[in-house]
């Protein structure tokens, strides 16, 4: 009971201070509507991809990469915490390093999804075809998404000093990780081999194939199987909840 | 889940001394932070552990409370072993940390709630403990205050009343009032000495503040370069320390030094320009005969005070150096003070 406790306020304090946070969750979609409503806008008048419109096509895109840079700035509350002392009252309560990461992160997850639905919402203004049973099957997919990418960030939060240096390495990943997940192009076709086989190694490729295999329907053609692809995601999350209770295990 | 049950089961053997250190030892890259300490606080007592910054106070205190692991030797709180039973040491014991360590997006009782779950005090207590806490320091009209709104004594305050909701064995004070202004420290102090009076528990302040450790500990250990170089109640301390200090301002102290010295006994001669320090036995009744003296030999004396030995002395005396000429110390106090006032 103590662990579940303990895992739980760290969430609810993860959430309450999110919520609280009132230009982050406006900014935070800003950055999405400008891929959306500009950069695909554009794009949907140079062509199509398959039977969908170049704005249908990036919409679930946009929202892997809103799902992925919100849960990548995440870790920014590990460096934060510790810069102004928090982490230490979390470090010697008497629950386990084990628990102290999953409320983190399932703090940090609840955010990013709270982020991720705002984004979907957008969809139906840009006339993309959603209903309520759709996003009640979009919302664990989510979920599953930002737990191995919020642990990412977290990971390399608790290796990393400044809040500098975060910014610099999160670049290094966010971006890469990306262009090659398939949310601006398909990653299949004519297309140069590497590119094919780089998003291979991408978590979030088949984290925005699930969504898009949901969401889309027919129109969308599917890379893997559904439940292949949801697989990857969850096996990606467990590995990296290890790395990240290890990395926060570290005593000095 | 996996500590509920370990605190009844141990909690039965009486223990004597809350902390007690074996050769315990911290290295930081070759250096010796902390240096075969060994010490045993009472049960029940405020132990006061004074010394200058990097002396190795906060070094201990973080090994104390199992955020640090040791280079050697073993300690045990509560008579849990710091390496090998951290969760329960965790459990008996309560930190005000020498750096502010709430979260200042949440308000007050959220913090303390916050602590309350982490710590599994029982729901049904949270809310009379809490409301108990926020009272003895004086924060319940700004409990639903958002933190940044507090100034730093009363986030000080607040952690303090933090550091009690689980009705903790053993509360370390971190330099529980450095950075704070004069009748913050004041306050402080009184909480402090009317916790001792109403809870059963057992303190570890560590301060350079020679002041705070006179007033508050009963027992002192003086730490300097990671080793312990006396221990004592604080009078005891002084009293070590014999005879009386007369400081006399004159003209001509090194005169008077002499002609003093085959008048009278003198422990101790310090002589620093224009001022003449002399430790004598019984300073009240000699006082005619310095001034007779300083007569005789046609030394203008500009003024003359007696006082007793203060912990200064016995810092200055037992490590050779003073406590606070250290340009680092005020800094780093005013570094503390910056980083609550902030945010």
């Amino acid at each position: 009971m103590t662990e579940i406790r303990g895992v739980y306020t760290l969430w609810l304090r993860e959430t309450k201070r999110y919520l609280r946070d009132r230009v982050r969750i406006f900014s935070s979609f800003f950055q999405p509507l400008l891929w959306l409503v500009i950069f695909g806008t554009g794009i949907r008048f140079s062509g199509t991809i398959g039977n969908l419109t170049y704005q249908e096509y990036i919409f679930l895109g946009i929202i892997g990469q809103t799902l992925l840079f919100t849960s990548m700035f995440m870790g920014i509350s590990v460096i934060w915490d510790r810069e102004f002392g928090f982490l230490k009252e979390i470090l010697v309560a008497p629950i386990s390093r084990f628990s102290i990461f999953l409320g983190k992160m399932l703090g940090d997850s609840t955010d990013a999804l709270i982020q991720g639905t705002i984004v979907f919402a957008l969809g139906t203004l840009l006339g993309i075809q959603l209903n309520l049973l759709i996003f009640l099957e979009v919302l664990p997919i989510m979920l599953l998404i930002t737990f191995g990418l919020v642990s990412i960030g977290l990971t390399i939060a608790s290796f990393i000093g400044s809040l500098e240096s975060f910014g610099v390495i999160q670049s290094f990943i966010n971006l890469p990780l990306f262009f090659l997940s398939g949310a601006l192009f398909p990653i299949r076709g004519d297309i140069p081999v590497w590119l094919q086989i780089a998003p291979s190694f991408n978590p979030l490729t088949y984290g925005i194939d699930a969504l898009r295999t949901v969401v889309l329907g027919n129109a969308w053609v599917p890379l893997h199987d559904l439940h292949y692809n949801l697989l990857v995601v969850g096996f990606f999350d467990v590995i990296m909840i290890i790395i990240g209770t290890w990395a926060f295990s570290r005593r000095k | 889940m996996l500590y509920v049950n370990v605190f009844s089961r141990d909690d039965v053997k009486p223990l004597n001394n809350a902390i007690e250190t074996n050769d315990l030892t911290r290295k930081f890259n070759g250096l010796v932070a902390v240096d075969k300490l060994n010490i045993a606080v009472e049960n029940g007592e405020i132990f006061g552990l004074l010394g200058p910054n990097g002396a190795g106070k906060t070094t201990t205190i973080s090994m104390l409370c199992t955020i640090l692991k040791p280079s050697s030797g073993t300690a045990t709180v509560n008579g849990f072993d710091i390496a090998k039973q951290a969760p329960q040491v965790r459990k008996s014991i309560g930190i005000v940390f020498q750096d502010p360590s709430v979260d200042d997006r949440l308000t007050g009782r959220e913090n303390l709630y916050m602590h309350a779950n982490l710590y599994s005090v029982p729901t049904s207590e949270q809310k009379s403990r809490i409301d108990r806490v926020l009272k003895l320091v004086e924060l319940e009209d700004r409990a639903d205050h958002i933190l940044r709104t507090y100034s730093g004594g009363m986030r000080r305050r607040l952690e303090i009343a933090r550091g009690l909701i689980h009705y903790p064995k053993v509360l370390f004070l971190d330099e529980p009032t450095i950075g704070l202004n004069p009748q913050t420290r004041e306050h402080i102090w009184t909480y402090i000495q009317e916790l001792k009076k109403t809870q059963d528990i057992t303190m570890v302040l560590t301060t350079h503040y020679m002041e705070e450790a006179d007033r508050l500990a009963d027992r002192i250990g003086i730490i300097d370069y990671g080793k312990i170089v006396a221990l004592d109640t604080p009078s005891r301390l002084k009293e070590t320390l014999e005879g009386d200090i007369m400081t006399i301002k004159a003209k001509e102290t090194e005169k008077l030094a002499a002609a003093l010295a085959h008048k009278m006994n003198i422990l101790k001669t310090n002589i620093t320009e224009g001022t003449l320090e002399i430790t004598v036995r019984g300073g009240r009744s000699l006082l005619p005969r310095v001034v007779e003296t300083a007569t005789e030999n046609n030394v203008f004396v500009e003024s003359i005070s007696l006082r007793e030995p203060n912990l200064e002395d016995v810092f200055l005396h037992y490590t050779g150096r003073a406590i606070r000429p250290e340009a680092g110390s005020e800094r780093h106090g005013m570094d503390a003070a910056k980083r609550r006032a902030i945010k």
